[in-house]
């Protein structure tokens, strides 16, 4: 094994993009938890822009890293914003108790 | 070369062993600093690469600015996180099952680097230019080409912040507050009354 290519900087993308679903999946009752592994996915597809990037030779991907970065800070603010506010509302924040909105 | 890839797998290992404990740890508090963990080393799998800038980026931005957040509200809201971790062994096996199908098809996805490795490896790990930093490659693209869109993310921001402003900001009912157009809108006539007194009785 010589020399690190672009297979392990997916490898390791693809693993950190399954722990962000599994930890979805796991924590159903804890929304800061499941905010963590959105935010856990959005670096994982990070890696996955600056390894294609690095590999084409090509700072476009970079780029395109940065406005997801951009992207994860404004939905991390907001997300938790709302979460705040419900917790000032109903003094909970399982997921199963959020449910006023049914249509 | 060697160095390189000890390196690689330090901060491969630390990083998915963080996002393991980001999910399994009963503390939040904890889950948000393994999550810190997990940034700091994908800024140094970035710094490996050779994008220097979006690994500085990650620092300032993700531990700097998200991963505080979430330390603030995590501490500032009194949930009883015991009661929050009930339902982890029910959901174990559904969560684990979807998340090794798709461990699987992102392995056969990846896997194709491995079987053809002409694909793989980095053509020049580093700037496009080679008289250009990486951040320079950057500002050089990001001022140009992509000058419509970098204004676009930062109205994300501002929308973003006016929102959870908007979101968080109350008005509480029996707190006495200073206002300051009242103030500034009284009048002498108003506010001051002349009493003549007379010698030896009150007003």
């Amino acid at each position: 094994m010589t020399g690190i290519g672009l297979g392990h900087y997916l490898t390791v993308a693809a693993i950190l993009f399954t722990l962000g679903l599994f930890g979805i999946f796991v924590n159903r009752k804890n929304v800061i938890v499941i905010l963590m592994s959105i935010e856990l996915m959005l670096l994982a597809v990070n890696i996955n822009l600056v390894a294609f990037s690095a590999h084409s030779n090509d700072v476009t991907g970079q780029i395109f890293a940065m406005f997801v970065l951009t992207v994860a800070a404004a939905e991390a603010a907001i997300g938790l914003a709302i979460l705040v506010v419900y917790h000032r509302n109903r003094g909970s924040i399982e997921v199963e108790d959020i449910n006023m909105m049914k249509g | 070369m060697i160095l390189q890839t000890l390196a690689f797998y330090l901060f491969a290992f630390v990083a998915v062993a963080s996002g393991v404990m980001v999910i399994v740890a009963r503390n939040p508090v904890h889950s948000v600093l393994f999550l810190i963990l997990a940034f700091f080393n994908s800024a140094g799998l970035f710094v490996l690469i050779g994008a220097e800038f979006l690994a500085m980026l990650l620092v300032v931005v993700y531990v700097g600015a998200v991963a505080v957040l979430f330390l603030f509200v995590v501490m500032m809201l009194d949930i009883d996180f015991i009661r929050l971790r009930e339902g982890f062994m029910r959901y174990l096996p559904v969560g684990a099952m979807i998340g090794l199908v798709l461990l699987a098809e992102l392995a056969v996805v990846v896997g194709g680097h491995f079987v053809a490795p002409e694909f793989g490896g980095f053509v020049s790990a580093g700037p496009v230019t080679a008289d250009a930093t990486n951040t320079e490659a950057i500002g050089l693209l990001i001022y140009t080409d992509y000058v419509f869109i970098f204004q676009a993310a930062g109205l994300v921001l501002l929308v973003a912040m006016v929102g959870a402003i908007v979101l968080t900001a109350r008005r509480r009912e029996g707190v006495k507050r200073q206002k300051v157009s009242d103030q500034n809108a009284r009048r002498p006539e108003e506010s001051v009354e002349v009493v003549k007194v007379p010698t030896g009785s009150g007003v």
